[in-house]
């Protein structure tokens, strides 16, 4: 059952789909319904595929620099007090910049290729990730860091052996927000100027009134999200199994 | 539990070569303008194992915390008995077990050797396997901490102390969140392998100070002084169903109860 519960959700939310057309008798180029969309599918899956690998990278490649570089500043804010004082206010006063109002400016100095977009992803799962980490870092149990002292650990081996692994976690709910924030960034990026992609092609498809082919799209699109988000999901269960045994005890 | 094993006279034998005194000098705490103690003096007799018991919030933890070099907020001196400070020859247990949730139990007690680098020593790897079989835990090692019952966590926790082999010993309530049953098998088995060091114990339980100690002190008033220590005959672990010790727990409980009547608690400042 619980393996056939989301196919059942998924077929639920079609025919509901299905039935706000019937109900609504909205026309095809306002609503179209899940038939016309499937057709769409089957009919442009080539190119549908092709953008859809723009995007994946895009997001793939945003994914990779924003959590490399989150990490890299909350280990830094955690390791530094220097940068704790110094940077961590920026680091919060930049939030108050929409990221997405900078999306015309990155475009303009990055082009219309791919490196807009990763930037665009890269600086919207930034903050939730280096946020999260450093969170994590910074609320290690008082007890084993008094326990590492008696033992006489180092800094960095203190850091390296207890507070990276204790935050573990913290940083993966950070990953998670990561992943469902990424592909945002990339489609406003393609949305904003671009000759590829996901959200280019529905652009395109919007022109021209193919609002079939534009729902096609977003189906791809939520499909690469959702996909995403449970690869990530697993990977980071994988790497912090001590969650599961805590799972258990509760 | 594991019987004797030669290697465990071994430990013992160690750890008392060198074991020193612990002196502790002018200790003053404050806390929210209320003083705590001051000028408190504290001598732990070398290779000895001393308890110290008194009210919740009182400062035993923050004496502790001194003398393992924890507690800023302590004023203070601790060193041996020829001034020299003692970095780097304490071994501390707190009353949670603080295993580390993502690593097996033969990993958590190498934790010492681990964050000092040296966790690849084959000698000291045959140390922690020896030990953890000592405390009764060989087909546990490979497990994780939620794994294993609080019973087992807190013996994997003795074992993590005793690997350090450092000749002075500060236990906090180590056994205070086990059953009785757990505890007392705990004590025996603590006793038995701390032998020959100097140990400090602070502990809330009457017996376990008597079972224990070979000095037991009452920490009371405010502030807080410490009382002529009571000297339990023989050599620990004492069975507890001895007479004298008996007529001594009753002796303590009096001491304790006079010391929580002896105004409002104070604030509690840690457990």
């Amino acid at each position: 059952m619980s393996r056939l519960r989301p196919l059942i959700i998924f077929a639920g939310l079609i025919a509901l789909w299905q039935l706000v057309v019937w109900a609504s008798g909205a026309a095809p180029y306002i609503l179209p319904g899940p038939d016309r969309v499937a057709l769409a599918l089957v009919a442009r899956a080539g190119e549908l595929a092709r953008h859809g690998a723009v995007t994946a990278a895009e997001i793939l490649l945003g994914l990779a620099c924003g959590t490399l570089l989150g990490c890299a500043s909350a280990l830094l804010l955690a390791a530094a007090r220097p940068a704790r004082l110094w940077l961590l206010p920026v680091l919060v006063v930049s939030q108050a910049i929409p990221v997405f109002a900078l999306a015309p400016i990155l475009v303009l100095w990055l082009g219309y290729g791919l490196a807009s977009k990763v930037a665009m992803a890269t600086l919207i799962i930034y903050f939730p990730v280096t946020a999260a980490f450093f969170d994590g870092l910074r609320r290690t149990e008082p007890g084993w860091l008094d326990l590492a002292r008696t033992m006489g650990g180092s800094r960095l081996a203190v850091l390296r052996q207890i507070r990276v692994p204790a935050a573990l976690p913290a940083l993966a709910s950070g990953l998670r927000v990561a992943a469902a924030v990424a592909p945002i960034g990339a489609v406003v990026g393609e949305w904003v100027g671009s000759s590829a992609g996901l959200g280019y092609l529905m652009l395109h498809a919007n022109a021209r009134l193919q609002v079939d082919v534009m729902f096609a799209a977003l189906f791809v699109l939520a499909l690469l999200a959702v996909a995403l988000y449970f690869a990530i999901d697993r990977g980071l269960r994988r790497l912090t199994p001590w969650q599961a045994d805590e799972a258990e005890r509760f | 539990m594991p019987g004797g094993s030669p290697s465990v006279s071994h430990e013992a034998a160690h750890g008392s070569q060198d074991a020193p005194a612990v002196v502790l000098r002018d200790a003053g705490l404050s806390y929210g303008g209320a003083v705590l103690f001051e000028r408190l003096e504290l001598t732990l007799a070398p290779g000895r194992t001393t308890c110290l018991l008194g009210p919740s919030g009182i400062g035993k933890t923050s004496l502790l915390r001194l003398i393992a070099g924890l507690a800023e907020e302590v004023s203070g001196t601790a060193s041996d008995q020829r001034g020299r400070p003692l970095a780097g020859r304490i071994a501390y247990m707190a009353q949670q077990d603080l295993l580390l949730p993502w690593l097996g139990l033969l990993d958590n007690v190498l934790l010492g050797p681990r964050l000092r680098g040296e966790a690849r020593d084959p000698v000291l790897i045959a140390r922690a396997r020896a030990l953890v079989a000592e405390v009764g835990l060989t087909a546990e090692a490979g497990r994780r901490p939620a794994q294993l019952s609080g019973g087992m966590r807190q013996r994997a926790a003795l074992a993590r102390t005793l690997l350090e082999d450092r000749p002075v010993v500060l236990m906090d309530e180590p056994f205070a969140s086990l059953d009785a049953i757990t505890r007392f098998a705990l004590q025996g088995l603590a006793a038995r392998l701390l032998q020959g060091r100097t140990v400090l114990l602070v502990t809330h339980d009457p017996l376990e100070a008597l079972r224990l100690g070979h000095a037991v002190l009452v920490m009371r008033g405010r502030p807080a002084r410490l009382e002529a220590p009571l000297e339990p005959s023989g050599a620990p672990p004492r069975d507890p169903a001895e007479p004298a010790l008996l007529h001594m727990q009753g002796e303590l409980l009096r001491r304790l109860t006079a010391a929580r009547n002896d105004e409002p608690a104070p604030r509690q400042v840690g457990p």
